[in-house]
């Protein structure tokens, strides 16, 4: 355990951002930082995809120069799971950024906690 | 291999989801209702003809989608558990539709029940994938706009509570998803299967690999973690009590019945179909959930008798509830799993059935929904009453109806153990007696007949329909109380096709 930790240097750079976006999404306060801290927790998974379906000295997967060995191409599949997956996070964050907005609108603040104590104070 | 016709249908009717949701779009709100309720009696009876069918030729089968086999391409899959919880599911949704019609009326703006209908028909495709499919990465795909159409149910009555119930509930739901997506892209990492039967292949050589039983782990751990926020398991379930006390009743009563139960359903799927039984119960997580399960069976019990606010005290015994849904999978036998899946449904029919009558009770009641406000509301409004009071037996497990199977069944998986029976046993005792004590409380108070309080007598639109949304809850918990047999049989029977 651990020998690998530097070949696979990108799997590890992946997890680590992974983590930091996770903290910001749970720990901030600020409702626009957790947003970004959302897309870095993404960006990471696709990152970690990306990074895993690449092999170095392989070529795009379209058919070229009549090749059709699979040896000489990547694995199309990951790379068509980050774009779904991009699609997600975008509907994703347009919804959360949305909401955002609405709740900026009524309490003029960013902070949820914030929020949440004027809520308790109005007692609705 | 000859193709029925029936064997279509779990495909059609997710694709029938999907597209009515885009022509309720273009429709009016009372166009939007009619589409809705047609596809939701349309689902129904697909899937019980689906039902049938698996039922009748006792194999689940493979429905491949597009034109690349096995390893390549899309499936679905369809088993007797999948073709019941499908039917089941739809007929629960049609009756919360029916029953907050009234409310939906009144707390929604003219121009967005259209957008309510869009959202609930996505829902429903989404449940319907969730429970159907074959791929870990569709599975994905399909609980994110299960979260984004759930959040829109929440925050479709525009006040301040429910817009902030709604952002709680997207954190939550998208850590959650951001773990279960790692998870998943974990384990295509160390399998190169997105197929639920070949990941299960390749997981049962790994899980005989000294060097994979690390990162085997992790991925496990992440996956159901990542689950369990989702559906509110204890420790995580602080956006719960706001989303389902606040929002309209429709989408209070589909959230606690489905929503959590179709990740459940996934978990459940995730446990046989993609790691294996063994292999999970090998990994100890189940020993993780069976204590979050007690810890949520408790507070989630004394955080109801706390509360003064009806709503809110059924929506913290939704918490108790999914505690007991993953203490019978905590357990980490068969018998808990079947006891688990019968408190799905169990908990299903119930806790709809509680926000609806709640609601028809605080309406006699000026609205108001503090505790003393509702004494003798059951007299006000005798339909709602009587549902309440089958709601609440039900739920303290009171034979004849579904909530005494489901408690029998947990009680006898709990024998079976060893470890882990005194713990779950007590739990279980205390638990009940919890329940009684604040579903009891509440029966009392509405029974209370009490002169001093005057409340017009409020004239709600949609009365027959109301009722017939009541008769049709009462029946299906004592449907499922009396003849609970059958029912036990087709999860066993739909247990093992999983595998």
């Amino acid at each position: 355990m651990g020998n690998n930790l530097l070949t696979n240097y990108g799997q590890l750079v992946a997890m680590t951002l992974f983590v930091i976006g996770f903290a910001n999404l749970l720990l901030n306060k600020n409702l626009i930082k957790k947003i970004i801290g959302l897309n870095i927790m993404d960006s990471a998974v696709y990152l970690f995809l990306a990074e895993m379906g690449y092999i170095s000295g392989r070529k795009v997967p379209i058919l070229t120069d009549g090749i059709e060995k699979a040896t000489y191409y990547i694995n199309p599949i990951p790379s068509g799971l980050v774009l779904t997956g991009i699609v997600v996070s975008v509907s994703v964050s347009a919804l959360m950024l949305a909401l955002t907005v609405r709740l900026y609108q009524r309490y003029h603040t960013l902070n949820l906690d914030e929020i949440s104590m004027i809520l308790k104070k109005e007692g609705a | 291999m000859h193709f029925q016709l029936v064997q279509n249908f779990p495909f059609f009717t997710i694709l029938l989801c999907l597209i009515s949701a885009v022509i309720c779009s273009v429709l009016s709100g009372k166009a939007a209702r009619f589409v809705n309720t047609a596809l939701l009696i349309t689902v129904t009876v697909m899937n019980a003809l689906v039902f049938m069918y698996v039922n009748m030729t006792g194999e689940s089968y493979v429905y491949m989608m597009g034109h690349f086999p096995a390893p390549w391409g899309n499936e679905i899959r369809v088993g007797v558990l999948e073709a019941f919880m499908a039917t089941f599911f739809a007929i629960i949704m049609l009756l919360s539709m029916f029953g907050g019609h009234h409310k939906l009326l009144e707390e929604v703006d003219e121009e967005k029940h259209r957008l309510y209908y869009i959202l609930v028909n996505l829902l429903l495709s989404s449940l319907l994938a969730l429970v159907y499919t074959n791929d870990l990465f569709t599975a994905y795909v399909f609980v994110e706009i299960n979260t984004i159409s759930a959040a829109g149910l929440i925050m479709i009555r525009q006040i301040g509570r429910t817009i902030e119930a709604a952002v709680r509930y997207m954190i939550m739901s998208l850590l959650g998803s951001g773990l279960l997506l790692m998870g998943i892209c974990m384990l295509y990492d160390l399998t190169g299967h997105l197929l639920m039967s070949n990941i299960k292949e390749q997981v049962a050589i790994l899980a005989t690999d000294p060097n994979s039983q690390v990162p085997l782990m992790i991925t496990i751990t992440i996956m159901s973690v990542g689950l369990c926020i989702k559906c509110a398991l204890f420790p995580f379930h602080a956006w719960l009590p706001d989303a389902y006390g606040y929002s309209t009743v429709s989408s209070a009563a589909m959230l606690s019945s489905l929503v959590s139960k179709g990740y459940i359903f996934l978990l459940i799927k995730i446990i046989y179909r993609v790691i294996g039984f063994d292999v999970y119960e090998r990994s100890h997580i189940m020993n993780i959930l069976f204590i979050f399960a007690l810890c949520g069976m408790i507070f989630g019990s004394v955080s109801a008798i706390r509360e003064s606010d009806i709503r809110r005290m059924i929506a913290f015994s939704s918490v108790a509830q999914i505690g007991y849904i993953f203490m019978g999978i905590g357990m980490g036998t068969k018998a808990g799993m079947v006891a688990a899946i019968f408190h799905i449904l169990t908990h299903a029919a119930t806790k709809s059935l509680l926000f609806i009558a709640a609601i028809g009770l605080t309406d006699v009641s000026g609205y108001s929904r503090k505790f003393y406000d509702i004494t003798g509301a059951g007299y006000r409004n005798k339909v709602a009453g009587v549902g309440f009071l089958v709601g609440s037996l039900s739920m303290v497990g009171v034979p004849l109806f579904s909530g005494f199977i489901s408690k029998y069944l947990f009680a006898t998986g709990a024998i079976k153990l060893t470890g882990k029976m005194m713990p779950a046993l007590i739990c279980l005792a205390v638990s009940t007696i919890l329940n009684a004590i604040y579903f009891m409380k509440t029966v009392i108070r509405i029974y209370t007949p009490d002169n001093s309080l005057h409340y017009q007598s409020v004239k709600t639109k949609d009365e027959m329909l109301y009722a017939f949304t009541m008769v049709g809850f009462i029946a299906i918990n004592l449907l499922l109380g009396i003849n609970s047999h059958p029912v036990v049989l087709f999860i066993e029977q739909g247990l093992e096709m999983f595998s």
